[in-house]
């Protein structure tokens, strides 16, 4: 279809012309997708190749002091006049190499095996009493073997920067250019170099305190960490993918896979409602409070958005008091008008599920007349009219002009909502805490869903390599679906359409 | 006809205000219970009554009084300060990083920002226990500024919403910014931040939210030091088996009052919130 053609198209052929193309162009998206990924590890081998070539010529083609930087960083930036400069580069690799010597070096050599020697409580036969020898401590081991990994990756790019910064005032100084002083160099980093300005700090606690834990989890997931093998008392060590294998299987009494399987079952069901229910309702609400002819529209508005205010542990503590058997609110007006007590969150699965996927509409559908209302507003009101003129009904109006419409328009909060529901924990937590409990599932409810089945495999039975695992496939999910939508929306694609 | 169709529309409108009234009533119903409640003279947990039979100033008294056990002014403080730090770590760090990605450009731009998603995909309480360790090899467990590390240390990865408000921000500005010799850096505070009040005041309703909400990560910190409690956790101890018959109703009562600001300054910030949202997460 040409763009002219397009454009005659009202919104409504053009959503279907574009779903149209989006399942058609599918495969082919798929494709370019596992292309794109062989490219950028294509690319990322040749930029390693391409840097290790650059750094083997800078050497050759360096004087005696651009030779000395690859051995004592700084040197070359010293000899040219750039004192300061070359002190700290100098600086850097003293203060790494002690860090490895003193603390990074004892836990690399044991990264291989994470230690072996467990601590030991031996019978000291002349005091009469047992003395305990500390051993290695596993955990402890991976933490600061990662961390050292980490430092000394950061460590190689000051160490390239230091090579090219030699190599470049050596050419420099060849040529009788003039040198940059410090504060000349400091001043680029208000303008050309600005983004590192901007980034260093932010990545630096982004590394220590996400990504450095994230690594020691994903490397947990590859390891026994779970009773018996606790540290500090005992080691664990590396077990490849078994820790997956035990995941899926119901050997050894525990029911894994089961507990697995229910709960990723559940987990889709509940984000698919607590999604899709919360979106059509919320919008519902908001177009009927943004109705011509309402009045008090503010008033409405106010009534639902002041829930989005109120702390969530707030509403939900409150809402499992009211809950209860006996002492809770809602039973208390259902035994008023004469029907019997509903256990709402007690002992039937069914009930409990309807019940937190409904309360989950009381949290969510004011978040979605918050988010909605002002994109409702913009839909074409002549659309509204001539199929009014056409005879559609309410219900026909909104089946085939909003709905269409709005789920176009907002594909990426959807799916955002959706992996956040996925991830959903408070609603969970606090309303039932994973209840009814039950003996068929390994550490879980029947409502738990796979983030507080982790929580629970984290705190309570410390079955930490479980927890990582589950939280590896959450992740894997999660991702793919985040990749559809960004086929979908070409939001990424159009990222300079405004600017 | 006219006059039928005119007719209709007061049913159909009738119809929704009896609709919007009901759901109204449901969507308020348990705070006002809440609200009640806290005023409720009779002590004890649950009752078995809807509405309390006498009403009392005492739980509210009691909560900044009675401070032996559940120290909930300190609670307060404790909350207030973690909050306002965190707010203004994360805050620069979100805004820093999103500008760098949405206006700057520079070779390790898209593989961070990639990067970034990636990590933002994983299941957070993933990283909890490492985070603890991580936090107890530094000596910081069981402090404050523990709590502000782990509200505010991973905010730069919550870059894409602002990224996304920044995106629509016309390049040209940027380039004649350039042209009449300003730096980037001038740039970035003097032509980008004042333009982009709803985004700044998001994030910073956000992550000043943040703190008052979470009752996770606190609990692993903190432990048992009652006493570094936040007010989140802090409740939650109130209605915990041990001390729920006797604090049942300053439980309500604090949690009015830690709804009352809260609310406030959502339902004033309320239409940044969705400026906020609707900027980076919905394409028109």
């Amino acid at each position: 279809m040409k763009y002219i053609d397009y454009v005659q198209l009202s919104p409504l052929q053009r959503f279907a012309y574009k779903l149209k193309t989006f399942f058609a162009n599918l495969p082919k998206n798929i494709g370019r997708f596992f292309k794109a990924i062989g490219k950028f590890f294509k690319n990322l081998v040749l930029g390693i190749i391409h840097s290790f070539q650059n750094y083997g010529t800078r050497f050759v083609k360096g004087d005696w002091a651009t030779k000395l930087s690859y051995l004592v960083m700084g040197s070359s930036n010293i000899v040219r006049g750039q004192y300061i400069k070359g002190l700290l580069l100098l600086a850097i690799e003293v203060l790494y190499f002690l860090f490895l010597i003193t603390f990074g070096s004892t836990y690399i050599s044991k990264f291989g095996t994470l230690g072996t020697q467990a601590t030991q409580s031996n019978f000291d036969p002349e005091t009469h009493r047992s003395v305990v020898v500390p051993g290695d401590n596993s955990m402890l081991i991976l933490l600061y073997g990662v961390l050292t990994i980490i430092v000394s990756i950061v460590f190689l790019v000051f160490y390239i920067i230091n090579t090219k910064s030699a190599y470049y005032v050596q050419e420099l100084s060849k040529s009788g250019q003039h040198i940059p002083t410090f504060r000349e160099e400091v001043k680029q980093f208000g303008d050309e170099k600005f983004h590192i300005t901007l980034l260093s700090l932010p990545v630096l606690l982004i590394s220590v305190f996400t990504v450095l834990p994230l690594i020691f989890m994903v490397c947990i997931a590859f390891t026994n960490y779970r009773p018996p093998n606790l540290a500090p008392n005992n080691l664990f060590t590396w077990v490849g993918l078994d820790t997956f294998r035990e995941v899926f299987s119901n050997s050894g009494g525990a029911n894994m896979g089961k507990t697995f399987l229910s709960l990723t079952e559940w987990t889709i069901i509940w984000a698919f409602f607590a999604t899709f229910l919360n979106y059509f309702m919320g919008m519902i609400v908001a177009l009927m409070i943004n109705k011509k002819g309402i009045k008090l529209k503010a008033l409405w508005r106010t009534l639902f958005v002041i829930t989005v205010a109120v702390p969530q542990f707030v509403t939900l503590l409150i809402m499992n008091q009211m809950l209860q058997l006996d002492t809770g609110a809602i039973n208390i007006i259902l035994q008023n008008l004469g029907f019997d007590q509903i256990d709402f969150i007690g002992n039937e699965t069914l009930t409990a599920r309807i019940t937190v996927i409904v309360i989950n509409l009381w949290v969510g559908i004011p978040y979605t007349i918050l988010i909605t209302s002002g994109i409702l507003m913009n839909i074409p009101e002549d659309l509204y009219e001539s199929a009014r003129i056409d005879g559609a009904g309410p219900v026909k109006t909104f089946m085939s002009i909003t709905l269409p419409y709005m789920i176009f328009v907002t594909t990426p909060y959807l799916i955002t909502t959706f992996i956040n529901n996925i991830n959903n924990f408070n609603v969970i937590y606090l309303l039932t805490n994973g209840g009814p409990t039950t003996q068929e599932y390994y550490q879980a409810g029947k409502t738990d869903l796979l983030v507080t089945w982790l929580f629970k495999l984290t705190l309570g039975s410390q079955d930490y390599n479980y927890a990582a695992a589950i939280g590896i496939l959450v992740f894997i999910v999660c991702a793919s679906l985040s990749l559809i939508t960004f086929n979908v929306t070409k939001s990424a694609k159009d990222e300079e359409a405004f600017s | 006809m006219i006059k039928s169709y005119k007719t209709r529309r007061q049913v159909t409108n009738a119809i929704v205000y009896v609709v919007l009234a009901v759901m109204g009533i449901i969507w308020v119903s348990p705070l006002v219970w809440m609200l009640l409640h806290s005023f409720r003279g009779e002590g004890g947990s649950t009752v078995h009554y809807l509405l309390p039979k006498t009403y009392t100033f005492d739980n509210y008294i009691k909560l900044f009084t009675e401070t032996s056990v559940v120290n909930f002014p300190r609670w307060f403080l404790n909350t207030l300060i973690v909050a306002i730090f965190a707010c203004i770590i994360s805050t620069l760090s979100v805004l820093m990083v999103s500008y760098a990605f949405s206006r700057l450009r520079f070779k390790a731009r898209k593989p961070l920002i990639n990067i970034g998603m990636i990590i933002g995909m994983f299941p957070g309480f993933m990283t909890m226990i490492a985070i603890y360790y991580l936090l107890k090899a530094m000596g910081l467990t069981q402090t404050l500024p523990a709590l502000v590390i782990c509200y505010s240390a991973g905010a730069g990865i919550g870059f894409q919403i602002s990224k996304g408000f920044f995106d629509t921000i016309p390049r040209a500005l940027d380039e004649a910014a350039t042209i009449d010799g300003a730096t980037r850096n001038q740039i970035f505070w003097k032509i980008i931040l004042p333009m982009s009040k709803p985004i700044v005041v998001y994030t910073v309703l956000t992550s000043f939210i943040g703190p008052w909400t979470d009752f996770i990560l606190v609990k692993i910190i903190m432990g048992d030091k009652i006493a570094n409690y936040t007010v989140s956790i802090g409740l939650q101890t109130m209605v915990s088996q041990q001390y729920i018959s006797t604090y049942y109703t300053q439980f309500l009562a604090g949690s009015t009052i830690v709804a009352i600001p809260i609310s406030l300054l959502f339902l004033k910030m309320q239409n940044y919130y969705v400026e906020g949202v609707t900027a980076g997460g919905v394409k028109g």
